[in-house]
């Protein structure tokens, strides 16, 4: 097999590119009942931003939603993105969008990849699946036997035909329970957990009742054994945009326009304000700047939620507004 | 010189990457590995070789084309015992390389600097009056270049003060490791057990100070994220990669401004051109001259194909001068934007403290730029030579200081 050295986005004399952080849909495939992958490629055929399992991205899609999907691909892959989808029909319309009106060939924001959920090195794993948390653990499950790991996956979902994934997971054997529910009836966590031990990590994502539920199947193990995530819907604020928003540079008193194919970046620059930067994928952290007043909409890979929502820095590479102005100290 | 390969001739260079006469003038060799194409074979090591910009900058993000875990020395670890037990971050792929690598990205990341960044500057200050309160003849290397980072680095690894005049020569050695087992190495080869042990030993908890750098890894394996087996090795990475390095950054920007007073004037106006100017003097004189990748799959490059598994090296200096990158490359200039340069690398492998770095040659360049209005050369400059980092062993400098202080 002969691979092709391929560009990376930046390499260019002068400009750089804001599509890292806008992807396309290249594939849309029904995998489960309610489930579907999307896959996302760099429109310009370019190289995605790193992950590792356990990471998840933002979509921000056209109807300006923006919801958080664990990437559920190959990373060896640097092209593509794949993302789980499970229909929630009690949810607030994010993955409606996605399974109804969503298209091959639509544009959409992506930001991160971030991590709250990374594997951490142990000799053992047992990873716990219930429905669509699967997405995060399938990566996960890879990487551990490429590791030469011991590890277990107990999969729980409604019913078999709700369960998405079963084909990439069945060459792995004895190593999977699959489990559905109306075939026989919920996870029995105690018995696949065992005795408590050290020298065990624990990795489970799923429905909030099963997350609880792991939480006191593990009370007894040492501290650290049980890793979990769950998304919480968070209150962006207003909706992400795709059309134009300027930025006032606080220091040098003027204000630019960024217009949606361009990068904050890119426009301050323009404008002839120095700002340092080397990756220009919202992942090296150099190009941070203050914000001093206005909604970024964070397409960076390195604040955490807490930080994000904190809105007081921003990563102008990637990262863009939520609102009609942005003041920046610049 | 050419050989015919596959379907293009392929580019050939008879020349010794590693040695003296490229060491201390390394320019010719780059400019004629750039002009020979994107891909030269140099046969005096039986290796490939990338010098342009969009090559260099393309291999060092596909770390899964270009893997690092098979060594990025010329000693390739699929068939030779490394000389010390690989680098966790710098000699690893993933997944390997993803725990401790997260571990160190949080440790050392801009908003985790933020504490230190009162006290480098204050310490700055410090050095920078005791340097100028002993005249205004001084070389930056000894005076400034080398006791900065050795004052506020270790410091905030939390390392004991005593013995870390091992950190320097520890350094030069694993970084002349690198290339081949030529005259530096065996030069430091006679200490390389001593000084490996005594750095070795620095890593273990119980010598770390408890708010360091060293005390956070150990706690990042306590919460699970590394192993402790992981932990001491990732506090070697930092006493390994992270002193000679900013020495002989701080080293390049000093001696930049020395030769190039107009450039001085600008940064004295405008202050907060430091972070630029330090960044411009890495891609300008690359203190971190090459590394080695190696082929996880046959590459095809240009019109030629790099055979699996064989090594290529990765000329970040020549990259960084690339005239087809960079306008007018040979100059060092503030008005330039140097963003994206790959002095500090690119992609997973970047360098994780290019943060601390930045922090380090911004405390000194503000603090010098406060008191000095005009630095100069002052005598002859004497380069340092390694297989890897471009150094320089002594800039003498007579600085004029601003009257009013």
């Amino acid at each position: 097999m002969i691979h092709t050295l391929t560009g990376v986005i930046g390499t260019g004399k002068g400009a750089v590119s804001a599509q890292v952080a806008t992807l396309r849909v290249t594939a849309k495939r029904l995998v489960a009942d309610d489930v579907l992958t999307l896959e996302l490629a760099s429109p310009a055929g370019y190289r995605l931003r790193d992950w590792a399992p356990g990471a998840h991205v933002d979509l921000v899609l056209p109807n300006g939603m923006t919801r958080q999907y664990s990437l559920c691909g190959d990373r060896w892959d640097p092209f593509t993105y794949r993302v789980g989808v499970l229909r929630e029909p009690a949810g607030r319309g994010g993955s409606a969008y996605i399974h109804d009106e969503l298209r091959v060939g639509d544009l959409i924001g992506v930001g991160g990849p971030r991590n709250n959920f990374a594997l951490v090195p142990s000799e053992r794993y047992l990873f716990v699946a219930g429905g669509i948390g699967i997405t995060p653990l399938l990566p996960m499950v890879r990487q551990a036997e490429m590791l030469g790991a011991d590890w277990q996956l107990l999969y729980g979902g409604r019913r078999r035909a709700s369960m998405a994934f079963l084909d990439e997971l069945a060459p792995y054997g004895d190593r999977v329970q699959v489990v559905p529910q109306d075939e026989f009836g919920l996870l029995d966590l105690p018995t696949f957990l065992g005795a408590p031990g050290a020298g065990v990590k624990i990795y489970a994502c799923g429905p909030a009742p099963l997350l609880t539920a792991m939480a006191g199947a593990c009370a007894a193990w040492p501290p650290y054994t049980l890793r979990t995530e769950r998304f919480v819907a968070e209150d962006l604020g207003a909706p992400a945009r795709s059309t134009p928003f300027e930025v006032e540079l606080a220091r040098t008193g003027t204000t630019v326009a960024v217009p949606p194919e361009q990068t904050v970046l890119e426009a301050v620059t323009a404008a002839g304000v120095e700002v340092l930067s080397s990756c220009r994928q919202g992942t090296c952290g150099t190009c941070e700047t203050v914000v001093l007043s206005g909604v970024p909409d964070h397409r960076d890979a390195v604040l955490e939620d807490h930080e994000r929502a904190a809105n007081d820095c921003m990563f102008i590479c990637v990262s863009r507004s939520r609102c009609d102005r942005l003041v920046l100290d610049l | 010189m050419t050989v015919t390969q596959g379907y293009g001739t392929l580019p050939v260079n008879d020349a010794d990457p590693f040695g003296h006469e490229v060491l201390e003038n390394p320019l010719p060799l780059h400019a004629e590995l750039r002009d020979a194409g994107p891909v030269v074979y140099l046969t005096m090591y039986d290796v490939y070789a990338f010098a342009r910009y969009e090559h260099v900058h393309a291999a060092l993000a596909n770390w899964q084309g270009f893997q690092s875990a098979a060594g990025v020395g010329l000693s390739n670890f699929r068939y030779e015992k490394p000389w010390r037990p690989p680098s966790l971050l710098l000699e690893a792929d993933p997944p390997r390389h993803d725990a401790p690598r997260r571990v160190l990205t949080k440790v050392l990341g801009p908003r985790a600097l933020r504490r230190l960044r009162e006290g480098w500057h204050a310490d700055a200050e410090r050095l920078v009056d005791e340097v100028l309160a002993g005249g205004d003849q001084f070389d930056a290397v000894t005076s400034l270049a080398e006791p900065f980072p050795l004052r506020v680095f270790p410091d905030a690894v939390g390392i004991p003060n005593h013995g870390r005049e091992h950190l320097l020569p520890y350094g030069d050695h694993l970084f002349n490791a690198f290339g081949p087992p030529n005259d530096l190495v065996a030069k430091g080869a006679p200490r390389a057990a001593e000084l490996s042990a005594w750095v070795n030993a620095q890593c273990a908890r119980d010598l770390l100070t408890g708010d360091g750098f060293g005390a956070q890894i150990w706690a990042a394996a306590d919460r699970g994220e590394i192993t402790p087996e992981q932990a001491p090795l990732v506090v070697r990475s930092l006493l390994s990669a992270g002193v000679d390095t900013t020495v002989h950054g701080l080293s390049a920007v000093l001696y930049a401004f020395a030769t190039h007073p107009e450039q001085w004037r600008r940064l004295r106006e405008r202050p907060e051109l430091a972070r630029v100017a330090f960044d411009e003097a890495v891609r300008w004189e690359s203190p971190v001259q090459t590394f080695f990748r190696t082929a996880t799959n046959d590459v095809r490059v240009g019109d030629h194909v790099v055979p699996e598994g064989r090594k290529i090296l990765m000329f970040l200096g020549a990259a960084n001068r690339d005239p087809r990158r960079w306008d007018d490359p040979d100059a060092f200039d503030l008005s330039r934007d140097p963003s994206g340069h790959v002095g500090f690398g690119m992609g997973i492998h970047q360098c994780v403290g290019q943060h601390v770095a930045r922090l380090e040659a911004e405390a000194l360049l503000t603090a010098l730029a406060r008191r000095v209005r005009r630095i100069e050369l002052d005598g002859p400059t004497r380069r340092h030579h390694n297989n890897t980092l471009r150094a320089w062993e002594s800039i003498p400098v007579r600085v004029h200081l601003e009257k009013s202080i």
